[in-house]
């Protein structure tokens, strides 16, 4: 891999890491709107 | 405030925008290392952001011995679950350097080594935290917790008291920065500071949320245990 490879690789995987853990919380929060619909119920 | 969110959001991506911009562009490429050090810009803003979260976990997990104040709880879960990933992102940019600059991947040096077992100690209160059962949870995290803010002074001056492969540090460590490196540098950690804000933010009201709706459980086991005794 050149220097631009390294590079990018590391600011992808930065980016990676942080949609991932945002699409984690994004989930959680989709189950829990789902709970609080079956709790009005 | 619900507009604020937004907006934060908004000026959030506009500042990492202009962030990356000085940090592939503006930023001169540095003489021996070439482009390959501009990973730096990532790597160093990246730990910064998650040794300030571990101080307001550390803190906020005091205040939660001292207090007992759910809301102190949920700051020290927050911050600690966020400052996970920061440091994440910390521990793999390093390696994406090393390999170019040293050869290696990886080495069991202080700082590194430090580093990692401070990564996993917050790793371990995660899962504490997600794992454990009954009301001692939040007072075992919180004393989790001080053990491994206690560790951060030692990640830092780690590479002032050890020799080691690691670079010397950037501000205190006696070197000097071209100013357009350093102003990149401060520019990204600012980003990722006002970025882990909004995701603390975010963080804290899902779990608030999350305990409001445990809560509503709890009362409606209640009911219907008193509904079968009658």
């Amino acid at each position: 891999m050149s220097g631009n490879g390294y590079l990018y690789a590391a600011y992808a995987a930065t980016w990676i890491i942080h949609i991932g853990y945002l699409a984690t919380i994004v989930s959680r929060y989709a189950r829990l709107k789902r709970e609080i619909e079956e709790l009005k119920r | 405030m619900k507009r604020t969110f937004p907006i934060l959001g908004i000026l959030t991506a506009i500042l990492l925008s202009y962030a990356l911009y000085q940090a592939l562009v503006v930023a001169p490429t540095e003489q021996t290392m070439g482009d390959v050090q501009r990973i730096f810009y990532y790597h160093v803003p990246s730990a910064w952001t998650a040794f300030t979260l571990f101080f307001i976990n550390f803190a906020a997990s005091i205040y939660y011995l001292a207090k007992r104040s759910p809301a102190a709880d949920i700051v020290a879960l927050t911050t600690g679950e966020i400052g996970v990933v920061f440091l994440l992102v910390n521990l793999i940019t390093g390696p994406i350097w090393a390999r170019p600059v040293w050869g290696i991947w990886w080495t069991w040096d202080w700082r590194l080594t430090s580093t990692l077992v401070t990564w996993l100690i917050y790793v371990s209160y995660l899962f504490l935290r997600r794992f454990a059962s009954g009301g001692q949870t939040p007072t075992l995290a919180a004393a989790t917790a001080i053990f491994g803010g206690l560790c951060i002074p030692f990640v830092y001056f780690s590479i002032w008291f050890f020799r080691t492969q690691h670079p010397q540090p950037v501000m205190g460590g006696g070197g000097s920065i071209d100013p357009r490196m350093m102003h990149a540098l401060l520019m990204n950690w600012l980003a990722f500071m006002c970025f882990a804000f909004l995701v603390c933010w975010s963080r804290y009201r899902l779990e608030k949320l999350r305990r409001e709706v445990d809560a509503a459980h709890a009362l409606e086991s209640l009911k219907d245990v008193a509904r079968s005794a009658r």
